[in-house]
């Protein structure tokens, strides 16, 4: 019985013991799922739209994971950790379904560690540099506000399995947006500083929202939604002026690539690696 | 058929049997992470398992895990599933299952939220929950911290006995 023992069971059917230390072999995360695409879905569309969904979660866990040892407090560390997990989780789902509906039969890895900045398609926002807290709280803000309302039609849709990971999403997706909107109020509606910081983050995100709204519609819901957070927080609506240029036909900022290099540099190191 | 049945929920037994690798006080049952253990005509076990969080680390583990008690148990073939729909919720984690926790000082969920369709209000006004201390009972508890050591635990304390514990969120 070697299931007591965490290392064995993740071990078995590994032959090679010496390259655990690359992985454990993960496993597809939607094995065993019925993979069949139903009629009347369009299986490129299908593919392209979980890309974009799984890039923004991807892009957006990388960011969060960095704030580790850099956040104010320990339990914002673990809070931005745990939320850059439950996306990550759904980054997994989500290049795996594409995987299995694109035709090219790509695993989860591939589209994480084998694509290039310009095949990227997440929105521009989700790549800049964590930089200030507060500038971080108002983009998860925003993000998250904007993913939840997203999914939530989602769980409608006509592929099953796109609806189930959206359903599953909906629930982490909620207390994502909690967290943000608390400190969001906390700060804006803080200190001098704090204020003067959470407007400075508002300017700077404010460029980037267009990019989110023109695929789905979702926006007045998301717009009301930080609406009420602004109000609450004391702060104003940012003005919206759109920059040219968008993340989902893969134009990027100068800081995807770094991003990137960072996340894909040792799958592509030892690409024979069993991850 | 008689015997096919016998074997299935001899099967089911064997599988529910697994320890959660995070919270290995628990079952896979206890959990409610185990939806189904089924016998295919050829005599392939199909055990179908559930996600807690679309993040959780520990999913591999469990295939691995209930796969290895099956074949040790003397079942040849083992088929695992994935099933994502419905979504786990905290309401699935069993009676045995919260009396375990909280016998290991993890105080059980409360009511899992509900919300039919449609979009997710928000809401800002602070909501105040009452999680009984799992040591002392004590209702004068007060949350340390939303997020825990794993997605699914919060970290509270009690000001009645002084205690710090694990409180399983609802979900």
């Amino acid at each position: 019985m070697s299931d007591d023992h965490v290392y064995m069971t993740l071990a078995e059917g590994h032959e090679d013991d010496t390259r655990w230390a690359y992985g454990t072999g993960f496993e597809d995360p939607l094995h065993g799922v019925d993979t069949a695409v139903p009629d009347g879905v369009d299986a490129g569309e299908l593919a392209a739209l979980c890309v974009t969904l799984a890039d923004d979660a991807l892009v957006s866990a990388q960011r969060l994971a960095e704030w580790t040892t850099r956040a104010p407090e320990l339990e914002e560390e673990v809070a931005l950790a745990n939320i850059g997990l439950d996306l990550l989780g759904q980054a997994r789902m989500l290049y795996s379904r594409a995987g299995q509906v694109d035709g090219t039969g790509r695993d989860e890895d591939a589209y994480a560690y084998f694509r290039d900045p310009g095949d990227f398609r997440n929105v521009r926002l989700a790549e800049l540099p964590g930089g200030d807290f507060a500038f971080s709280i108002v983009r998860l803000l925003v993000l998250s506000s904007w993913r939840l309302a997203h999914f939530e039609r989602l769980t409608a849709h006509r592929d099953p399995v796109l609806a189930a990971i959206a359903a599953k999403g909906v629930k982490e997706l909620a207390y994502h947006r909690q967290y943000a909107a608390e400190w969001a109020v906390r700060l804006g509606d803080g200190t001098e500083e704090s204020h003067r910081r959470m407007r400075k983050a508002q300017e700077q995100v404010a460029p980037y929202l267009g990019e989110l709204f023109t695929a789905y519609d979702v926006r007045d819901e998301v717009v009301a939604v930080l609406r009420q957070v602004t109000e609450a927080a004391g702060l104003p609506m940012p003005v919206y002026r759109p920059l040219p240029g968008s993340g989902r036909i893969g134009e990027h900022t100068e800081h995807l690539a770094p991003l990137l290099a960072e996340l894909q540099g040792v799958a592509r190191a030892h690409p024979e690696a069993t991850w | 058929m008689v015997t096919t049945l016998l074997d299935a929920r001899r099967a089911r037994r064997v599988a529910e049997q697994v320890p959660d690798p995070e919270l290995p006080m628990l079952t896979l049952a206890d959990l409610g992470v185990l939806r189904e253990v089924s016998l295919a005509p050829d005599g392939t076990v199909v055990a179908s398992l559930t996600p807690t969080y679309s993040g959780c680390p520990a999913m591999a583990e469990m295939r691995a895990g209930v796969a290895a008690r099956l074949r040790a148990a003397g079942y040849a073939r083992v088929e695992i599933r994935t099933v994502l729909d419905p979504p786990w919720t905290s309401a699935w984690i069993t009676a045995d299952g919260r009396r375990k926790l909280a016998e290991h000082g993890i105080a059980p969920p409360g009511a899992a939220p509900s919300h039919a369709t449609g979009p997710v209000p928000l809401v800002l006004s602070p909501t105040r929950r009452s999680v009984p201390c799992p040591r002392c009972g004590s209702a004068d508890t007060e949350e340390t911290s939303r997020f825990g050591a794993t997605s699914c635990k919060a970290l509270w304390r009690c000001l009645a006995c002084r205690e710090p514990f694990e409180y399983v969120k609802e979900i």
